[in-house]
Order: structure tokens, then sequence, then C-alpha cells
């Protein structure tokens, strides 16, 4: 599904949420949230090897680093390697679960485990810090996982919603690594070595470590130190080699693809702009009245409520290091999609050109900000806010500022921003389905 | 995620969170008991029949607010399916006081998040909110339970709605329109036949009558129940629920025809073609039901089954991961296992898979009843065992982080008639399930007889092929 909803929607704050952080000797950052009440801990350890790191002809590569780090580790230190299964037992056994993927930007490892008691804390630790840092990079399973995830692949590309998306990310991107494509062909070129060399990128010094859960200060540094300790320790880290950005679009492109399906899948947008930019809170308050905010949106009042034309219609920023697509999405009946197209677009404009009412403001503050607890309100979701804050070095007191920043916002930020950011003369369109 | 809503969750057998992180790998370890949170849920019932249930969270000033109806899919009937799922987004769509679209703009200025789902045995609405607004949702949606109304343009432009859902999650998909086909060649007499969304033909041909007349029906005190998880006071609680839900008249629940499943003569078998590049294959035996938690022999076997499923499927490297997705003559890309365990209807134990490049549908249906059959000959092992109930016991710690899945359980748990801390006890109950009561189900379920087989045939795309015409009935 192209449902691009933006990634870094989890912002809030609650005057009770203390984040502390510090920085170990490794240079490894470490943001915790001691959360008392359930006996258990959740942690993401994040680096700078996402997808924007993989070269054109190599797509894939970190998603393919990250799913083989699970698939085994080495012997090392006196302790027996451990092959997949293995590896899924001794999860089990614990009652705990781990996690390797690649994003755009990050790679990310995550771990959930019970508090109580100690010991069983200290064995899921040590065998997360395992994975970490001694896969054992067995060739036949890659070999394995390569030959399903291409059929994967390719099934997904039997799929209406895929082939839109892809179309629409080549269009969007053109050679940004944001949009490249892993396919078939690029997993046939990727080696055990390659993500050998990606892991090798994976120090202490570039570790942002995140924990929410049942520990003090004390714990926290211990357990984020174990985690690392199987990394190469006392390496300094280089900075690494800077990603490009995404170039803005020069002319607009309309592209149709035939397909045989009951359904016209539509996308259409442009580049749109980086985490750090200092226009965030107006554009996160704009798309929110625009096509974010669900069924109070005017695209959802225009599209599905008042002319009942698809079920899902959004628009929605996806800002990262590099500025991430704005989208709007929609299906509908492959021979609605022009007029479907027709009115999303139109709200587009107006959107841009006229910006909210005074009405429409108010009424997404009193949402955001009334709301905003609904943002902290489990470890889980606590956990991603404050990944967030660490991965874009947010001030430590942002929760706290969240809500008067949303306040804060006015129409003319509004306007001036989504006039600077969105240009809806140059945007690309992407309809798969319907007549060609 | 957020606009895939007023969703229809639909799954084979009964959609329950429970059997669902049953079967899901979530962890645990076997020797510790799970702590249990500070406050229990309690229950109270309205003079007009309405259930109400509480649960205390105070770890952050939200609450969670549902209606909870025990009224799905299964009790439509023939002519009329999907109305269930279609009055469920109508409830959207006004009452005596609201215009269309102003309950969710209400909403939304409190600071809330809405939606609502329907399954096959349930349909639910909710609002999350900050605590201090519960008051206010729940006169909102108690307005909407006791006066809903729309006008017959509204319902049209709704059913078009619906009809977009259909196509989105379910024409397009060859995976949905394989498991809605081996639903409808499952069962014959069970409403479990039908799709939660209901047959195109049908929705083209629903009323807004009919919908008025399901919601007449059924949207009565006695088969709802309100479910409020947050950081609130039980009394208090009680209290608002009487002033907003108290004052519904009550009304007579209608009688329910049980339309049992007849014995299944024979295997049977039903073919999907549709355009995909890979195969699926899905094996679905018909099982007992647990339908209390007192042992009983049904019972007793239905948690076996769970057990077994989740010694075949459970974890990443179980059972059917290593003997059929593993090594270099594999014969699946996928394989997997669950039990239906509960529901208001008949439920199923499925097995079902990817095959592997240069493998057939055929090998991978042997394969899979295979590792039963295995279970069935030689037994499980006792770490397999201690594994799986270890892995139940962590998960009990692990759910009270969502503030949202305690009210899904404890409304779940309602809609089926078991008591609220039925969860906990049925982690009791599985753990003491033995090695020898999985092996004996093992032998005993998976014969032919109560065995239907539906595989996806994948089809090139022709390239010349014209999309399709929408027929003329859908254009209005």
């Amino acid at each position: 599904m192209a449902l691009t909803v933006p990634t870094f929607v989890g912002h809030s704050a609650h005057a009770a949420t203390a984040i502390q952080h510090w920085t170990q000797p490794s240079g490894a950052q470490i943001y915790l949230v001691q959360s008392p009440a359930i006996p258990m801990l959740d942690v993401q350890v994040d680096f700078d090897a996402g997808g924007r790191r993989d070269p054109a002809d190599k797509a894939g590569l970190a998603d393919v680093t990250a799913l083989m780090m699970g698939k085994g580790v080495a012997a090392r230190d006196g302790r027996p390697a451990l092959d997949e299964n293995q590896l899924g037992e001794a999860w089990a056994d614990l009652g705990a679960g781990f996690g390797a993927n690649a994003g755009s930007d990050r790679m990310s490892f995550t771990l959930r485990t019970l508090t109580q008691p100690p010991e069983l804390l200290q064995k899921a630790v040590e065998l997360a810090a395992r994975e970490i840092g001694e896969p054992s990079w067995p060739e036949a399973v890659w070999r394995r996982e390569r030959e399903r995830l291409s059929a994967a692949l390719r099934e997904a590309r039997t799929r209406p919603g895929t082939l839109a998306a892809l179309a629409y990310d080549h269009a969007v991107y053109r050679q940004h690594p944001y949009g490249q494509e892993t396919s078939p062909e690029t997993l046939a070129r990727i080696s055990l070595d390659d993500m050998r060399a990606r892991h090798a990128t994976l120090l202490p010094c570039r570790a942002k470590l995140s924990l929410v859960g049942a520990v003090d200060r004390a714990q926290a540094d211990a357990l984020a130190t174990a985690l690392l300790a199987r990394l190469p320790q006392g390496q300094s880290c280089a900075p690494l080699p800077a990603v490009p950005e995404v170039t803005p679009l020069a002319a607009p492109l309309d592209e149709r693809i035939a397909f045989p399906s009951a359904q016209a899948h539509v996308l259409f947008g442009q580049p749109g702009y980086k985490r750090e930019d200092p226009d965030f809170f107006p554009l996160l308050v704009g798309n929110h009245i625009l096509g974010g905010g669900g069924f109070t949106s005017r695209l959802t009042e225009q599209v599905r409520e008042k002319r009942g034309l698809s079920y899902s219609v959004y628009s929605g920023f996806s800002p990262g290091l590099h500025a991430g697509a704005f989208t709007v999405g929609l299906q509908t009946r492959a021979d609605q999609a022009d007029e479907a197209l027709r009115v999303a677009r139109q709200v587009v404009r107006d959107f841009v050109a006229q910006g909210p009412t005074e009405a429409e403001l108010k009424a997404a503050k009193d949402n955001l900000v009334g709301s905003f607890p609904l943002r902290l309100d489990s470890n889980r979701k606590l956990l991603g806010n404050v990944a967030n804050i660490a991965w874009h070095d947010l001030p430590l007191d942002y929760l706290d500022r969240w809500t008067a920043r949303v306040d804060a916002v006015t129409l003319p930020d509004i306007r001036r921003a989504f006039q600077r950011v969105l240009q809806p003369e140059r945007m690309v369109t992407v309809v798969v389905g319907g007549a060609p | 995620m957020l606009l895939a809503s007023r969703a229809a969750p639909r799954r084979l057998g009964a959609a329950l969170a429970l059997a669902a992180a049953l079967g899901a790998a979530a962890p645990a370890s076997a020797q510790r008991p799970a702590p249990t949170p500070d406050t229990a849920a309690q229950q109270f019932t309205l003079g007009n029949g309405l259930s109400v249930i509480v649960q205390p969270d105070h770890r952050a000033p939200v609450a969670v607010h549902m209606l909870w109806l025990r009224v799905g899919a299964m009790d439509e009937v023939d002519g009329t399916s999907g109305v269930a799922h279609v009055l469920e987004h109508l409830m959207f769509k006004g009452t005596d006081k609201l215009q269309p679209g102003e309950f969710s703009r209400r909403v939304a200025a409190l600071g809330g998040r809405e939606n609502a789902f329907t399954s096959m045995d349930y349909t639910g609405y909710y609002q999350q909110v900050p605590a201090a607004r519960l008051a206010e949702v729940m006169a909102l949606e108690a307005d909407r339970f006791a006066h809903n109304r729309y006008s017959d343009e509204e319902f049209a432009k709704e059913l078009d709605v619906v009809k977009e859902e259909r196509r989105l999650r379910t024409d397009d998909n060859p995976r949905a329109l394989l498991g809605e086909q081996h639903r409808a060649a499952t069962f014959t007499a069970s409403p479990y036949r039908r799709p939660v969304v209901g047959w195109m033909g049908d929705l083209d041909a629903l009323t807004a009558q009919d919908a008025r007349a399901f919601y007449q029906r059924w949207y009565v005190p006695a088969n709802a129940t309100v479910v409020v998880v947050g950081d609130v006071d039980p009394q208090a609680v009680l209290k608002l629920a009487q002033q907003h839900y108290g004052g519904i008249p009550a009304r007579a629940l209608p009688v329910r025809k049980p339309r049992p499943e007849p014995p299944q003569p024979g295997l049977r078998r039903v073919q999907v073609k549709a355009p995909a590049e890979q195969a699926v294959v899905s094996l679905a035996f018909k099982v007992p039901s647990m339908e209390s938690l007192a042992p009983s022999p049904g019972s007793d076997d239905a948690l076996a089954l769970t057990v077994l499923s989740a010694v075949l499927d459970g974890y990443s490297g179980a059972r059917l991961d290593r003997a059929l997705t593993q090594g270099a003559d594999r014969v699946a890309d996928s394989a997997h296992a669950s039990n239906g365990l509960y529901g208001r209807g008949p439920q199923l134990f499925v097995l079902s898979g990817v095959p592997a490049p240069g493998k057939t549908p055929a090998q991978l249906e042997a394969a899979l009843r295979e590792q039963v059959a295995r279970v069935a000959r030689e037994g499980v092992n006792e770490a397999e065992l201690a594994r799986v109930k270890t892995q139940w016991i962590a998960s009990q710690v692990y759910k009270r982080d969502s503030v949202m899945g305690q009210a899904q359980e404890l409304g779940s748990l309602w809609v089926q008639g078991l008591p609220l801390d039925a969860d906990a006890r049925l982690i009791e109950r599985l753990r003491q399930v033995t090695a020898a009561q999985v092996q004996r189900v093992a032998g005993q379920y998976f014969g032919d007889d109560q065995l239907t087989i539906a595989t996806l045939d994948p089809q090139p795309r022709d390239p010349q092929a014209k999309p399709r015409a929408a027929p003329a009935a859908l254009r209005h």
C-alpha cells in the first residue's frame, strides 16, 4: 500500500515526560524515559545506515542487511554459534522479542523484554547484543532469502497499488536514493560482503539508543553498554559521506498505466520538506486540515463524504533527513479516476492558494492539542517519540513545548509555508488502472 | 492506516484479538505469574439491560470509550449481506440532532480519535480521548445509539464508499478473494459463509430501509456493552453511563436462529483463478469451539488445538518454518497454522502457505498435512510446550502497555459471553494442556471429511485485456 502517512507524526508531550540524555564514553547517545508501572522494557537502537546509503544498483542492501542479521550469530568468546532456529527458540524461551529493520534514513534494532527477574533481562540484552554485533552471515540462508524476496517482489508487482507506488516514487525522486526500487535484479547483485561492509559502519559512536521502561538511569547505562559491547570498540567515527538532496521537479508529469483492475490507484505530489525545516509546525497543522486529519479533513470531505468516490483519501508529508514526498492518494472505481483526480487536485490548489479558514485552523488546533496525551499513552508510543527526538537532535523539552508550538501557528504561517513548499502546477501524477 | 477506518476486519472464523495474540509470536516466561493490574475490571448492568465494563489504568490522562454490539455479519439474512457493516458507516451520518459528519467534527474538537469496526460476530465503535472528555463522547455515542438518522441520499453516497472499500480490499486483492471463496465453500448453513463486507450484488440491491430495519432490530440496550479503559474511576463511569445510556428504553432482544453447520460429508475443494505470480494453498479443518472456560471434551480439545497451532507456528523457527521453508529443497516460501479457538459460530483450524518456486500446491498441501500427522505419530516435546506457554505468560504483561488493546480484549470477551478475567484463566487452562492431548487432537481432527481446501491458481495478466467495465447497475 502506498499509504504515505508522515513517518514523524509522533510528537507530543506531557509535562511528566522527563527525558534523560547522556553520552557514553564510546560516543553512544542514550535517551531514557523511566516508566516503572509495568515490569517491561522497550529499546530502540538507531544507526545512520538506512536505504539512503544504498548504491543504486544494489537497492535494498540496508533491508537485507537488517534481515540477515537475524539469521544467525557467530561463535565468539566461548559462546557457541546460533542458527536462525536456535535464535527463534531462544527469544521465545525468554518471552522477549527482537527485530531489525531499515527505513530510508535509519537502520533500527528493537528489543522488548520483561525486566523481572533481572537475570532474564540480562540474558535478553546479551542475546540482542550478539545479533547486533556478531551476525554469522550464512551463505545458504542468503540464497534462500534472496529467492523468497524476489518471488514476493514479483508477486507485489501484480498489484495496482504497488505499481502506482513504484512509478510515483521513481517520478518524484528520480535519481535520489529515496526513490530507488528494490528488485530481483538489485538483490541479485548484493553479496554478503556488501552486507558485511554496511554492518561495519555500525559503531558505538554512531549509535542512538532510546529506552522506555522499568529501569533507572544506572541500569539503562549498563544495558546500553552491554547492547553495544559486541560491536568494534574504541574506534572513532569519521563523518559518513554526504548524501545528495532531493531536487525539485522542473515540470509536471502525468503517467497513466493501463491495468485490468476494478479500481484505479491515484497518486499525485512532489518532493516535500526536510524534518529540520523551520516551518515543520505550520506544515503539520496545515496538512492535518488538508488531508491528514482523518474524517474531518478537506480531502475526505470533498472526495469521500460529499461524492462517495473513495474509501480512503489522504495527503501526507514524509519529512526525513531529505525532502520526503508530499503525496495525495486515493483509489476509486476505474471509470471515476478522472473525476476523483480533478476534485482532489482542486482541493490542493485551493488550499495552497488560499490556506485554511479561521474555523478550520481552530478545529485542527483543538484536535491536535487536545489529543496530545494520546501520543504518549503507552511505552511503545513513548519510545517512538523519544527515538524521533534522538534521531533528529530535537531539544529534550520538545514534547513539553509541542502543544504551544501547535497553538502558535497562524493562518499566514500556513499559507506562506504551503506556497513555499508546494507547487501544484508542477506535480507528478500517477494513475494505475482504467483505460490507458 | 488512519483512514482504513470504519473498517471490516475479516478473518476466517472469529476475529478475536485474543486468538490473534495467541497465534502471534508474543513472548513470555513460564516460572512467573503475570503481575495483575492494581485495579481489576468491573462490570455493571443498567436497568435497561446495557452492560458497562470499566478497567482503570492511570498511567496516562487518557480514556478509551467503546460501544460493542453483539451483532455482526453472521446475524444478516440472505440478500442483505454487508448490511451490518454498511450500518456501521451510517452511524456517522447523523442523528435527530446531528448533521452528517457532525459526530466526527465534535469528537475531533474534543481532542479525540475515533473509528469503528465490524466482524462476523460483533460491531464496535470507539473514541480515544483525554480522560476529562469522557462524558462528552459518551453523550455523543449514546445519542447515535438511540437516534441514528440519515437521508436516502446520504445512504446512497455511503454505499458507494463501501463498494469502493470492497473493490480495494477484496476485488483487486487475489488473496482476499481466495479467503472469501474459501469461507463460502467451507460453510453451508452457517452464516460464516458470507463476507463481512457483503457480496457486491447484495450491496447493489441494498436499501436505506434494510439498514434502518437492521438497526431497529439489533441496536437494543440488552445487546450492547460500554467499555471504558483509562484514567477513570469505575463508580464515576457507572454514574455517567446511567446518565447518558440509562434513559434509552429497554427493548426485547430478537430471537437468534442457531443456524448450525451440518456435518461435512467429505472433502471439498475450491479453486480461485486470479492475476498473481504466486499460488496460495489454504486448508480449513472444522474443529470444536471452546464453549466456556469450564472443562468439557470439546473445550479441552479446542485448547489443545490452539497449543498445536503454536507448536507448529508460534515462533520463528517453529515446526512449519523448519520443515517447510528451509533447506535446499524447501517446499514453501511461507507456511502458517492457526486455530480459531472460540467465537459465536463454528471454528476452524487453518493451515496455509505459498509454494516455493518450482513446487506445486499439491506438494505444499501434502507437506502441511504431514507436519500435523507427524505430531499425531510422534507427539511434541516438553521444550516446545514450555516455550509456547512462556510466550503466552509474557504476553499477559506486554498487553498492559496498550489502553486500546485492553478495551478490545474486554469487549470481545463480553461478545462471547466470557467473564472479564477469561484471558488470564484461559492461559491457566492452556498451561495445563499436556503433550498427550496435543498428540491426540492432531490425530483426531485432520481427516479428509472435515476439510475444505482452497487454492489460488495464479493467472498471467493479459496485457491486451480491457479494464473490467463497471456494470451499469453500479451507477447510481
